[in-house]
Formats: structure tokens, C-alpha cells, sequence
């Protein structure tokens, strides 16, 4: 009844090409950015920010990261927990050596550092496909998880191994360090989750999302219609890895506070991910959001049941996890093997007929 | 024989057995992988799964015993009884045919014809479904397995001293080499002989080839699809018992026993996915490789452990130059 493009009227090109051509899905994508930027950081406490919020924004931007190179480019990595480290640590390196620098600069510049390294880890994808690939990223991964637990260089001669984060403000406003406010660190990963599913929507739909597009349903068919598959493939890398740089350097220095690389950073982080963008979608930036929801509020919401109302012990409610979490997945891929991007886009092609289906 | 070559032959020789039990586990990949296309990801936790049952039914536990303490409030946790253990072997090995059963059932059955890479990541779901169910089973605290035909003759612990009397007086250098290793790699020959046999002189051998060949083809001249990817799973489920018998008895049953998959992954790069001489040849490979790697550079030169990374850059390096692995079939792209 009210989602339908019936007298809309587009006029001009640009607004023939919009994100959002129906008026309905623009009106909601502009009270859920209203809500997330002028409603929550004057409400939220600690606890929200901390268990729901700061997770879920930080793996939304992996998961778009992720999402870009699998989903879109169809390059199966394994390798996210290794560059989500690489984010970090060079966060963490240059938070130390220029302190006066804004952090805003240092996420980015961790973000550009991560996407040299996936460009380098990347090249192999020009011989190797498929599983081979996969499993080739996990060189990627514990090479990384190795290189920074050996050598004292990276976390600055500390004597715990441990990486922490010194207090650092930006614009005047401490966003790590014990002394944050929850507003300030929500705000200040809203900000790149916003930058980040702009940067890769328009990426996606533009000519470079084409491309890897075109590379991952069929690269030699791409070749021979002059798609150059090093750019495509490379680029896909790197703007992969520069999203999850970005999204490991904010899991360090703003959600985590301290970090000890094979537990933070881990191969279960790779999966984690690569579950958000498969249970949420591949091949969606949405999908990738409702993913990371998911993902984040699941936990959570098996504690409260477990923990606090059942009052069953914590292990056996982890484990419980795992079985859930394992069974989602299987149901998914059964089911709806396009994840919760396509029961949504199933949803609305209903509910432009409703209430009058025929 | 001076000793720096002492040593470094018995690096050699740890390493061959370490990598015996890498192809023991890349062999249960190779089988499912050949029959159904699936790359199976969840064959470490399965040999976790397998040991921990093993376990579970030598000692007599309930299943599920702290979920049922927690849900109903009771206090149960064993029969009180121990069984033999080749009771226990045949009873996880009837358990193994029951989950491969299921899984085919309930999970690949639905996603026949699906694209690979969904056929793996539903492994992966597998993977974390069994981890959680064995947890929630046998309970997830660590687990001594001792594996005993009688009364004292049990899988041997230590290191063989007739090797190191031996060498010591030949080359007067007393080698250490474990005496489970040694039993591991006879047990690994005998299966693979075995499984070779198998697909080569049985029936349902001859059908599992000509399903890894072509299914339609296979399906034409009556071979039961549904049948075989049961007997497969079977066979890599009893691939997992036999390697988590041996990793288990070597280092505790728990959690990181599921990690000797990622071990395995390599090694199924360097050999290819297809090719069960692969699988154990690159074993090898790798077991040497990255023992002689950490020995001669690893250790002395770039702080230690490079074991973690060793086998994956070799693998990758190695592909680089031969996408197929080595006995991989060739792969031809078309449009």
C-alpha cells in the first residue's frame, strides 16, 4: 500500500540513478541514518555501545570488506583475521609514533597500509582459483598472526606481547584510552561505517563493481570481453583489505582497548566474518549489515536466555552457540543460499502488491 | 658422522612421521572430495568427534550429561561401567556410519547440484554443528585416550630405545624417535593399502570410482548416487577415528585436535584435491618440509614457530608455479 514506485516520477538522470529509487526505501533509509546519528549517541549507555552497537558497526565494515572480494569478486578469502590484524597493528604504530596526529587520519592511513599487504597477498589469486585460493589466503593468515607475535618491533618492546591504546582525542574529544565516552566511540565508528557502505555501494554499482562482477561469474569469459583480470582482481583486494584494515584498527583501538594478536585476530575472526557476509548475503552491502547484526546479536541474546533466565551454566550456552550458529548456517545455505539480502528483497517484491496480490 | 648431521637426520625422520599423520588426515579430504565434489572441511572436527566418543564410550559417560544435569537439575555422569576398547572402536565406528548417514540425509542431499563453494561453507557449518555437539556429548574438558587390545598391550608412549640404542652405537648419536609415531605410520600404510585395495578389487569400490568419475555416467549404469556418498562419508569417518585415535593417544583429545585439518589443507594443495598418492606424498612433503625449515632457519634465524606458517607459504609458493598441485588433474577452463 505505501511501498510502490506508482507516482514517482524521476526527471533528471541523477535521480533516475540514485541509490534508492523508490521513495518509501529513501524515506527509511534517511530516518534509519536520522536515528543512528541524532537519536542513539544522546541515549545509549555503556552497555549498548559496548555489547551491541561498537561490535556491530566495527564487523559491519569487515563484512563489507569481506563481502566485496567474496561476494562481488568472488574470490573466496580466508585471510580476514590476518588483515584485521594488519589494520591494528599499524594503527596502533602510528597512533604511537605521531600522537598529535587526529585518529581519523590513522584509522585511514592503517585502512591504506592493510591494502598494500591484501595487494600483495592478493597476487597469487592471478594463478590460483577457487578452494586452492581459499586456503592459499590462509597463509595470509597465520603468516600475519605469526609475524606479529615474534617480532617485538610491533608491538613496541612491550613485555606482555600485548598491543594497548594510549589516550588519543580527535577534533578535542578522547575516543580511546579507559576514558572514552560511549557516545564518542559509537559516533566515531558511525562515521566510518557510513563512509564505508557509501565508498562500496557506489563502488559496486559503478563501472569497477562490473568488472569484478563480470571476473566472478566467469573470468576468462571477462577476459575475452577486455575486463583486465589483474586490475580487477587486485583492486578487489585492495579495496577489500582497506575496509577491513580500517574495521581492525577500530576493533583495536575503540572496542577492544588491548589486544593480544592470535586471540583477537585469529582464524575463528575469518570465519566469523565470512558466516555475517554468508548468512547476511553475498553480493549485498545490506546483506552484510543484517549479517553482522546477526552475528552480534546472537551471542547475546543466547546469553540473556541461557545465562540470566534459564540459568544454565556459561559453557554449556557456548557450546549451545556453536550448534545454533553451525545449524543457521546449513539452514541458510539450504534454504536461502542468497542469506537474509535476498529473504528481504523476496519481502518487498511481495509488499509492492500487497494488499492486492493478483 | 658429525653432529649437526645427526641431528638434522632426525629432524628428517620426525618429520616423515609427522607427515605421515598429515596424510592420514588429508586422506579422509581426498576420499569425500574424488566421490561428491565436497570439500570437507569439518574432517578434523569429525576426527575430534571420533576420539571424543571413543573416549566417552571406553569410560562409560552419558551422553549429554551436563545438559541434562543442567536442564533437569540431576546429577548424572557415568554408567559406571568401562568397556574394551575394541567394543568402543566398533561402537564409534557404528556412530561415525550414523552421522554419515545424516549428513547426507539431512544436509547434502539438499544441496546437490549447488556450486562448490556453498557445498564448502556448508562444511564449515558442519563443523561448528559437530564441535558443539561433541562438547555438549562428551563435555569438553581435556581427555587422556588410551587405546589397549589387552590387558597391558596398549598404543606405546615414549621413544623407542632399540632406535636409539642402535644408532647410538652405529653413528654415536642415539636417535629419538617416538614409539606412537612409528605404530602411526604402520597403521597409516595398512590403510591406505587397504583403501586402495578397496576402490580397485570390490564392487562397491568400482561403483565409488565410477561416481568420482562422472556422476551421470555412474548414475546410468546403476550405481545408487545416495549409497555411495553414504559409504564415503562412512570410509572418511573412519579415516578421522583411525587419525584421531593417533593424534589423540599423541597429545589429549580436546578442542585443538579439530585444528589438524588446517594442517591437512596444504598438504592437499601440494598433493591436489584428486590424488590419493598425492595426499600422502605431500604429507610427507610438508611433515619434512616444515620440520627441516623450523630446525635449519625457523629456530635459529627468525625466533621459532614457524611451523604455523611453514606448510601454507610452501603450499602457495608450490602452486604459484603449478596450479594443480602435484598430481592434481589438469585443469582446463572453458568458456
Amino acid at each position: 500500500m505505501f511501498y510502490r514506485e506508482a507516482g514517482d516520477f524521476n526527471t533528471t538522470y541523477a535521480e533516475d540513478q540514485q541509490t534508492f529509487p523508490i521513495k518509501f526505501d529513501r524515506y527509511r533509509y534517511y530516518l534509519v541514518l536520522f536515528i543512528a546519528i541524532v537519536v542513539v549517541p544522546f541515549t545509549v549507555n555503556d552497555y549498548w555501545v559496548n555489547s551491541i552497537f561498537m561490535p556491530f558497526l566495527i564487523y559491519a565494515i569487515a563484512a563489507i570488506g569481506l563481502n566485496i572480494l567474496v561476494g562481488y569478486c568472488g574470490q573466496v578469502s580466508l585471510g580476514t583475521g590476518g588483515f584485521m590484524a594488519v589494520g591494528a597493528y599499524a594503527c596502533y604504530k602510528l597512533m604511537t609514533a605521531f600522537p598529535e596526529v587526529s585518529m581519523f587520519i590513522h584509522v585511514l592511513l592503517a585502512g591504506g597500509i592493510t591494502a598494500m599487504v591484501g595487494v600483495l597477498f592478493g597476487l597469487p589469486s592471478l594463478r590460483i582459483k577457487g578452494f586452492y585460493l581459499a586456503v592459499a589466503t590462509l597463509a595470509a593468515q597465520f603468516f600475519l598472526v605469526w609475524l606479529f607475535n615474534r617480532f617485538p618491533w610491533f608491538y613496541n618492546y612491550s613485555a606482555s606481547g600485548q598491543i594497548s591504546a594510549p589516550e588519543r582525542d580527535t577534533f578535542g574529544i578522547t575516543i580511546t584510552g579507559p576514558n572514552t565516552e560511549a557516545w564518542a566511540a559509537y559516533a566515531f565508528c558511525l562515521v566510518f561505517t557510513i563512509f564505508s557502505a557509501y565508498v562500496a555501494r557506489n563502488l559496486t554499482r559503478g563501472s569497477v563493481g562490473r568488472k569484478w562482477m563480470a571476473i566472478r561469474d566467469m573470468d576468462i569469459a571477462a577476459e575475452i570481453i577486455g575486463v583486465n583480470p589483474l586490475r580487477a582482481k587486485l583492486t578487489a583486494f585492495a579495496v577489500s583489505s582497506f575496509f577491513i584494515g580500517i574495521s581492525g584498527a577500530l576493533f583495536f583501538s575503540i572496542y577492544l582497548g588491548a589486544v593480544e594478536v592470535g586471540e583477537a585476530f585469529g582464524i575463528q575472526k575469518s570465519f566469523l566474518v565470512l558466516f555475517m557476509i554468508i548468512i547476511g548475503g553475498l553480493g549485498s552491502i545490506f546483506g552484510s549489515f543484517a549479517g553482522a547484526a546477526f552475528l552480534v546479536l546472537l551471542p547475546v541474546a543466547l546469553k540473556v536466555v541461557g545465562v540470566d533466565i534459564l540459568g544454565w551454566p556459561t559453557d554449556i550456552v557456548a557450546h549451545l552457540q556453536l550448534v545454533i550458529v553451525g545449524l543457521l548456517i546449513i539452514v541458510f545455505l539450504i534454504a536461502e543460499p542468497h542469506g537474509i539480502a535476498q529473504l528481504w528483497r523476496v519481502a518487498k517484491e511481495r509488499l509492492r502488491l500487497w494488499p492486492f496480490p493478483h | 658422522m658429525p653432529e649437526q648431521l645427526a641431528y638434522t637426520i632426525e629432524v628428517f625422520l620426525n618429520g616423515l612421521m609427522a607427515g605421515v599423520l598429515y596424510a592420514l588426515v588429508a586422506l579422509g579430504f581426498v576420499l569425500i572430495y574424488k566421490a561428491s565434489g565436497i570439500f570437507n572441511y569439518a574432517q578434523g572436527v569429525m576426527a575430534l568427534f571420533a576420539a571424543m566418543t571413543l573416549v566417552g564410550i571406553q569410560n562409560g559417560q552419558v551422553p549429554f550429561a551436563h545438559l541434562i544435569n543442567a536442564i533437569f537439575g540431576t546429577d548424572v555422569h557415568g554408567f559406571g561401567w568401562s568397556v574394551h576398547s575394541f567394543v568402543a572402536i566398533l561402537l564409534t565406528v557404528v556412530v561415525m556410519i550414523g552421522l554419515a548417514w545424516a549428513v547426507q540425509r539431512f544436509v547434502f542431499r539438499h544441496l546437490v547440484g549447488q556450486e562448490p563453494i556453498i557445498l564448502f561453507m556448508a562444511t564449515i557449518g558442519l563443523a561448528y554443528f559437530l564441535e558443539g555437539v561433541a562438547d555438549l556429548m562428551w563435555g569438553s574438558e581435556l581427555k587422556s585416550l588410551d587405546v589397549c587390545a589387552a590387558q597391558g598391550v596398549c598404543l606405546p608412549q615414549g621413544m623407542n630405545s632399540w632406535i636409539d640404542e642402535t644408532t647410538f652405537n652405529l653413528f654415536g648419536y642415539g636417535f629419538f624417535i617416538d614409539n606412537l609415531d612409528i605404530v602411526a605410520s604402520i597403521v597409516a600404510a595398512i590403510l591406505v593399502i587397504g583403501l586402495v585395495m578397496f576402490a580397485q578389487y570390490t564392487k562397491q569400490g568400482r561403483a565409488m570410482r565410477a561416481v568420482a568419475d562422472d556422476h551421470q555416467a555412474a548414475l546410468s549404469v546403476g550405481v545408487s548416487l545416495n549409497f555411495i556418498w553414504i559409504l564415503v562419508w562412512s570410509l572418511a569417518g573412519f579415516v578421522a577415528l583411525v587419525a584421531g585415535i593417533m593424534w589423540g593417544a599423541k597429545s589429549g583429545v580436546q578442542f585443538s585436535l579439530s585444528l589438524i585439518a588446517l594442517k591437512a589443507l596444504p598438504v592437499l594443495m601440494l598433493g591436489g584435491f584428486t590424488s590419493i598418492p598425492g595426499a600422502i606424498v605431500g604429507g610427507l612433503i610438508i611433515g619434512v618440509g616444515e620440520k627441516l625449515f623450523e630446525f635449519l632457519i625457523g629456530a635459529p634465524f627468525l625466533g621459532g614457530a614457524t611451523e604455523n606458517w611453514f606448510a601454507y607459504m610452501l603450499a602457495l609458493l608450490f602452486l604459484v608455479f603449478r596450479p594443480q598441485g602435484l598430481f592434481g588433474e589438469r585443469i582446463i577452463e572453458r568458456v
